[in-house]
């Protein structure tokens, strides 16, 4: 499959040294500035914590298998919910695919030799562990009951949990996406190959640019909340408890100010993924690159202003809950928009049936579910019924962990050859992909149901009607979870005996399929020009028109 | 005669149940499921629509031969203004008919009936306050419009009757208000939606709608019963105040101890330490509940401090006292 033979590629670069063997040592992955080893690390250590808090839901699914609270006392049935969704969304989703992938991938599609502030991306990583410190002392020091939300006045006033190490720990996590953010904002900005205007950069690094501006505009906002909330609790001023004179909606505010635009943070890097693997294994343009791309910046943009919709429920005016209603349903144009092209992408293509193709389609059938079910929650009406049931965890698990997961598993296959050098078994990825994606409906399509009939979120006992719903998901989500080590497994065997890759073994025409597989230390040898787009693939024939 | 109550009920029970949701008993239901089922079935359409074309690409389009020749489309404005518009205009429909429905939802009628809820963990208390009377299960007269007026003792609760689409959060510091018009008696399930800590699962009621006879002599019942004293105030406190959402009698755990038989024993204290169980330690743990904690529990019962008098201590103190 591969356009470029291998041979001649190696005998340009000079042999066999690249980015992993160059140099030798634990010290020396510790302390590189190399951004494709920097990615590698944040990969090992954000699938690492997606571990641990895959194994708190499973134990929650597991309590949720009887309506009784049978296996686990009621608070520790809410530390373990508590702390699956803080390591998630902490540690997992916010930086999964721009820390890890984007690390990696995003300068080599500019064709830049490393990012913008090598030194600063590697503190990042080491803020990023240091956050992580805090978040695992929590879950070993008596762990915290409040929901990943720490919503006042319960986590300041009377939460027994180890309320402020998670705190701290979310805290320090938000500095290490902002310096991310702002890594990759200049990166984008300064380091471009000659030749690549912003009309050709790939719609990956459009995505991570409009990931990047929310990282670096929202972050501060939760870390300055999170603090006064420190002081609450710490120190007993009254901010938020109204028993200290605050206000608790406050705190909702500006939990949400920050925590909605970051479900962007989340997902536009799985956008943007998907736009790229679609092209590559369907061998055809993208259809509609300058909608994709500004529709990226422009759920940017409509994200920061949509909070409120969080809030429907909590005692905020009528009229601020239509408002924000109203322009909840903005973001529904754009994500329509970029789904459209992504399926006319696929129209007269020559689609190949391979592991991250199957992940692509998987993932657009997820995120059409978790789209849709979104129409229901910006609705006003519908959402007073539905607001803090089942039906709401499994629209965002479909969203935000379905979507996200599918496309930074879609990100690992199309990109495992550059990272590592070999090949995975192309046939066990696509059984998995078959047991992951049953699993996977199956674990969160029930709670719909459960939810809109009226069975509300983090509840450690439930009525016997919901039974049947509860049943299947947690069936399910062992199926998934089963998956899930199957890749483990079979991505593992590649490093240990997967076949060496060839240079370019999907014919790729953006910049980080020109540089020699796995890359060398420096990217490229000499600065490499940018002569066209990222999808003008050899396949594509003017005389079809 | 209860036989048919309980026939007519289970037959409501059932109205307007579909596979997704409850049965509508509240005047609000209907219009409510109408704009879910509007959105349900617009979903419904886009999910075939969009899930459709991209299998059909997928299996017309497959890669059958290496370097085939692909389509050279770049892109139709034509078609994005389309998919661009279309989603546009039914948003603003949902839009306008939730917000429609919403606002119905918000304003309640002038010749509402007034309720009082008070939230507390883990419990809700219902008063009222035109017949001054106290509970602590709502009921309510059927085709009668019933106002409730809300706030909470501790921490953020939320009151949630799927049956009568309705759900409010509650707060402490501040007031919020649902209404609903229950046209039919039946009883109807109450759950907290706000997470409140660890009785949040079980901070459970239920609505009882009942006939508008049954209910006036339900409160003129309620009106004319004398006070109470000693144990038997006691017992009507234990279950006004919620003690028995956390505490049971029959000598089985729930969230915090079983409290019969305990009265004049030596219990075993977290961090070492016994106690004797006699007047003054119950009313420390009324009070002071992080005080002594009884090995084996959490420290997270709120304290009644400034919500019993000494009259009714002393008669939950006797109460507690009798328990076998």
């Amino acid at each position: 499959m591969s356009t470029a033979a291998p041979t001649q590629e190696h005998a340009e670069h000079g042999g066999d040294t690249n980015y992993l063997n160059a140099t030798k040592g634990v010290m020396a992955w510790l302390t590189t500035v190399d951004h494709k080893r920097i990615g590698v690390m944040y990969l090992v250590a954000i699938l690492s914590f997606f571990l641990i808090g895959g194994l708190l839901a499973l134990a929650v699914r597991t309590e949720l298998y009887t309506p009784e609270g049978d296996i686990f006392s009621a608070g520790t049935y809410n530390r373990l919910f508590t702390l699956h969704g803080a390591v998630m969304v902490f540690l997992v989703l916010v930086p999964a695919i721009p820390a890890s992938i984007g690390n990696f991938v995003m300068p080599l599609q500019i064709g830049a030799k490393d990012v913008a502030f090598p030194k600063l991306n590697l503190a990042s990583y080491y803020i990023y562990l240091f956050g992580a410190v805090f978040m695992t002392y929590t879950l070993v020091a008596g762990g915290v009951d409040t929901g990943w939300t720490f919503y006042t006045p319960y986590s300041s006033g009377h939460s027994d949990g180890s309320v402020i190490s998670a705190i701290s720990g979310a805290f320090i996590l938000g500095f290490s996406s902002i310096l991310t953010g702002l890594n990759f904002l200049v990166t984008i900005h300064k380091m471009r190959a000659p030749g690549m205007t912003w009309r050709k950069m790939p719609l990956f690094v459009w995505a991570i640019y409009a990931t990047s501006l929310i990282q670096v505009l929202a972050t501060p906002v939760i870390a300055i909340t999170l603090f006064l909330l420190i002081i609450e609790r710490a120190v007993g001023i009254g901010i938020f408890d109204p028993a200290l004179g605050g206000d608790p909606v406050l705190f909702q505010h500006f939990f949400w100010f920050y925590s909605h635009p970051v479900v962007y943070v989340m997902v536009l890097p799985a956008f943007g993924v998907i736009s790229e693997t679609i092209t590559v294994h369907s061998r055809k343009h993208i259809f509609g690159y300058m909608a994709i791309a500004g529709s990226s910046v422009a759920i940017a943009g409509i994200g920061f202003l949509v909070w409120g919709h969080h809030l429907f429920m909590s005692g905020q005016s009528e009229l601020s809950g239509a408002i924000f209603s109203f322009i909840t349903f903005g973001v529904a144009i754009p994500t329509a928009i970029k789904v459209c092209s992504w399926i006319a992408t696929l129209w007269k293509g020559s689609i190949r049936y391979n592991t991250t193709m199957f992940y692509t389609l998987g993932f657009i059938w997820i995120f059409v579910i978790g789209g849709l079910t979104g129409l229901f929650l910006s609705t006003l009406a519908t959402d007073v019924h539905l607001h803090d049931t089942y039906f709401v965890v499994a629209h965002f698990h479909y969203v935000m962990m379905g979507g996200v997961l599918f496309a930074l598993i879609c990100a690992i296959h199309h990109w495992w050859h550059k990272i590592t050098g070999v090949m995975f078994d192309e046939m066990m990825g696509k059984v998995t992909f078959v047991v992951v994606f049953i699993g996977y409906n199956l674990t969160f399509f029930p709670q719909f149901v459960a939810g809109s009939q009226g069975m509300p979120r983090r509840y450690h006992q439930y009525l016997e009607e919901f039974a049947i719903y509860m049943q299947l998901s947690t069936i399910g989500s062992y199926l998934f979870a089963l998956g899930l080590f199957m890749m483990l497994g079979y991505l593992i065997r590649s490093i240990v005996k997967g076949q060496k890759a060839p240079q370019n073994p999907w014919g790729g025409v953006s910049l980080e399929f020109e540089t020699a597989t796995p890359p060398d230390e420096h990217n490229f040898h000499e600065q490499p020009v940018c002569r066209k787009g990222p999808y003008d693939f050899d396949e594509i024939d003017p005389s079809m028109a | 005669m209860s036989l048919l109550l309980a026939l007519t009920t289970a037959a409501w029970a059932g109205k307007g149940a579909t596979f997704w949701m409850p049965p509508q008993a509240s005047t609000l239901a209907p219009d409510i499921d109408y704009v879910f089922y509007f959105i349900y079935w617009v979903n419904v359409a886009f999910f075939v629509v969009l899930i459709g074309a991209t299998a059909l690409f997928t299996i017309q389009y497959r890669q059958k031969a290496l370097g085939e020749r692909t389509h050279p489309t770049k892109g139709s404005h034509s078609l994005e203004f389309f998919w661009a518009v279309i989603p546009t205009i039914l948003s603003v429909a949902m839009f306008v008919m939730g917000f429609k429905v919403y606002i119905d939802s918000s304003v309640p009628p002038a010749d509402s009936m007034d309720v009082r809820v008070v939230g507390q963990k883990w419990s809700w208390t219902f008063e009222y306050p035109e017949a001054g009377i106290e509970t602590t299960k709502l009921i309510v007269p059927a085709g009668r419009n019933v106002r409730l007026t809300m706030n909470s003792r501790d921490v953020l609760h939320s009151f949630f009757v799927p049956d009568f689409r309705i759900k409010k959060d509650v707060l402490p510091g501040r007031y919020t208000v649902l209404w609903f018009n229950a046209p039919e008696p039946g009883t109807h399930h109450v759950y907290c939606t706000e997470f409140c800590g660890d009785g949040h699962s079980v901070m459970a009621n239920e609505v009882e709608v009942i006939e508008p006879e049954a209910f006036d002599a339900w409160v003129a019942g309620e009106q004319n019963k004398g006070p109470l004293t000693g144990a038997a105030l006691g017992e009507d406190l234990f279950s006004k105040k919620a003690c028995n959402s956390c505490h049971h009698i029959d000598g089985t755990k729930l969230i915090g101890p079983p409290l019969n038989g305990i009265y004049g024993k030596e219990e075993l204290l977290e961090g070492g330490g016994t106690v004797l169980v006699d007047d003054n330690y119950i009313r420390e743990s009324l009070f002071s509940p992080a005080a002594k904690i009884v090995a084996g529990y959490p420290p997270v019962m709120t304290p009644f401090q400034g919500q019993l008098t000494d009259e009714e201590t002393t008669a939950l103190i006797d109460y507690i006292k009798g328990l076998e």
